[in-house]
């Protein structure tokens, strides 16, 4: 059991749209229907939108022990084809409306707006025992793989968050990321773990629904990508009116400087806290924050390690640098390091192949006082819109369309360098439909050829020297 | 070029769509224009424009045709 619902039966847990609410006691009913109709320990495929069908399925298969895929809703068709023959799930948790695309599949069981669909599997999958949900790295890539998280790394994350932002039952948390990626999750797992109401919304911030839904329901908190603090900055937040506003999140990528010192100017002025954060999917959320009360005279810094979390700096060698100011790849050991991943359901039975530690491919350094910076990635892969995208599997999924390219670029902007000049659009507009994201992320850039080495590497700093 | 034909053309320009599109669009009902699209349709207009749109403004401005009637308040035309 991940949850105990019945230690806050009367709070309110969710608030949806249309200002009904759900308490948690009608949520731990309404759970052990959904679990029933399921029957027993199997993959599901969850259509994640921020509605209460959706938090209903989530909570419901995480307590007893079903195993959720996580996709937003709005999945690419021929994405969700790929993933259905490599995962073979027993059920599909989708909204009313998506259902009548999936024909092939009979609804079993319907509640709040979202349906049961049973598929053709049958329990065939072999489940390791502690794996509890599986969460793309990269918000919507097109690629298979999915990070393996277990109850023990959900639990030991979900413990930190709490302790560290000092969560209790009053906090009212509105939604501004879909619940198919990490960050917006944990949102979702470490309010219900005190009794606090989370407001649903699938409106954005460039919506006056959303603000309207904002104020009216009182929100206390919300967490934001960079891009949605670029967007906040344009909607000149700091004037806005929100009385029961306390407390601003960010993670998901490296705010700029600038924003980071408005916010947390904002915040210092307006007795409010703004709280700096750094993780990866493969921490299951969180391994770092910056304490308020640092959010302006440490401008810049990821903050101090997790509760129950050890951040060490390594060398090229592997080994630990123990002076301050040296950069190093950062290197996080906690319980809250998940299981490892998966391409496939002959992955499931895995177990635990990361034993609590993860080299997170960042680069970092740590200062006197012992904050840490980031200041580098030793991978190839970039932040778009708070989604970490592997470069190597764009360029890979874009020559598999028959595109010869290479990827570069920095975060918000990738680049896609192409020797066919016809092709830039239709390459565009195919990375976009396929990764889900707003065509404005990628720049494509005509080139002669590739430069690459005697060994046929390709030369990127060459890239980038000449049309960077 | 008159101020319909700049207003088209930073939706056009934008999001990558004909002129035709463009007349009927409303917020999310293509994938350019979401709330990314938005915020750089938004700079762009101010720009063209020379304007800076009011917060309530921003978040109201959800489609071509809403978009025209607040251009009315900061006196262009269109």
């Amino acid at each position: 059991m991940m949850w105990r619902f019945e230690q806050f039966a009367d709070n309110t847990a969710l608030v949806s749209e249309d200002g009904s609410e759900v308490s948690y006691a009608a949520l731990q009913s309404e759970s052990d229907k959904l679990a029933a109709a399921v029957g027993s320990r199997c993959l599901v495929f969850m259509f994640c939108r921020n509605e209460k069908g959706s938090l209903l399925g989530y909570v419901s298969f995480l307590n007893n022990r079903i195993v959720p895929l996580m996709l937003n809703a709005e999945i690419d068709r021929e994405m969700l084809n790929v993933l259905l023959t490599s995962y073979k799930p027993d059920f599909l948790w989708v909204p009313f409306d998506m259902a009548g695309k999936l024909p092939e599949y009979t609804s079993v069981y319907s509640v709040w707006g979202y349906t049961l669909l049973k598929t053709p599997n049958n329990g065939e999958t072999e489940l390791y025992d502690e794996l509890a949900l599986l969460l793309t790295t990269s918000g919507s890539t097109g690629s298979p793989k999915f990070v393996r998280q277990s109850y023990g790394n959900i639990r030991a994350n979900t413990e930190s968050i709490v302790q560290y932002l000092e969560l209790g039952a009053t906090e009212r948390s509105i939604t501004t990321m879909p619940m198919s990626y990490t960050y917006g999750l944990s949102i979702i797992n470490s309010h219900l773990w005190v009794g606090a109401s989370i407001i649903l919304s699938s409106k954005t911030m460039m919506q006056k629904e959303f603000w309207k839904q904002f104020k009216y329901n009182g929100a206390t908190s919300f967490g934001g990508v960079p891009y949605i603090y670029e967007m906040l900055d344009k909607l000149r937040f700091y004037r806005m009116d929100l009385p029961k506003l306390r407390t601003i999140t960010q993670a998901g990528g490296k705010l700029s400087l600038e924003l980071h010192k408005k916010f947390a100017g904002y915040a210092e002025q307006t007795n409010r806290r703004f709280v700096v954060m750094y993780g990866q999917t493969e921490a299951t959320a969180r391994m770092s924050y910056l304490p308020w009360e640092y959010a302006v005279s440490k401008a810049g810094s990821i903050g101090i390690v997790i509760p129950g979390g050890e951040f060490t700096l390594t060398d090229d060698n592997g080994s630990i640098i123990t002076e301050g100011n040296i950069t190093g790849e950062l290197v996080y050991t906690g319980k809250n390091v998940t299981l490892g991943y998966a391409e496939s359901v002959e992955e499931l039975n895995k177990g635990d192949e990361n034993r609590g530690v993860l080299h997170t491919g960042d680069i970092a350094k740590r200062d006197s006082e012992g904050f840490y910076y980031i200041v580098g990635r030793k991978k190839r892969f970039l932040k778009l819109f708070g989604n970490r995208v592997n470069l190597d599997d764009v360029e890979r999924m874009l020559q598999q369309a028959g595109f010869e390219c290479a990827c570069g670029g920095i975060d918000d902007r990738l680049v896609i360098y192409l020797t066919d000049q016809e092709k830039t659009s239709e390459a565009k507009a195919l990375i976009s439909a396929k990764m889900g994201l707003n065509p404005s992320a990628f720049t494509t850039i005509p080139i002669k050829e590739i430069p690459r080495n005697e060994s046929g590497k390709v030369l990127y700093s060459k890239l980038e020297e000449l049309y960077g | 070029m008159t101020n319909l034909e700049k207003y088209t053309q930073i939706f056009t320009e934008t999001f990558g769509i004909s002129a035709e599109v463009a007349a009927s669009l409303e917020y999310q009902q293509i994938q350019e224009w979401d709330s990314v699209g938005h915020m750089s349709m938004i700079a762009t207009l101010e720009n063209v424009f020379e304007i800076m749109l009011d917060t309530d403004d921003i978040i109201d401005f959800s489609s071509f045709e809403k978009g025209k009637e607040i251009l009315k308040k900061y006196d262009v035309e269109v």
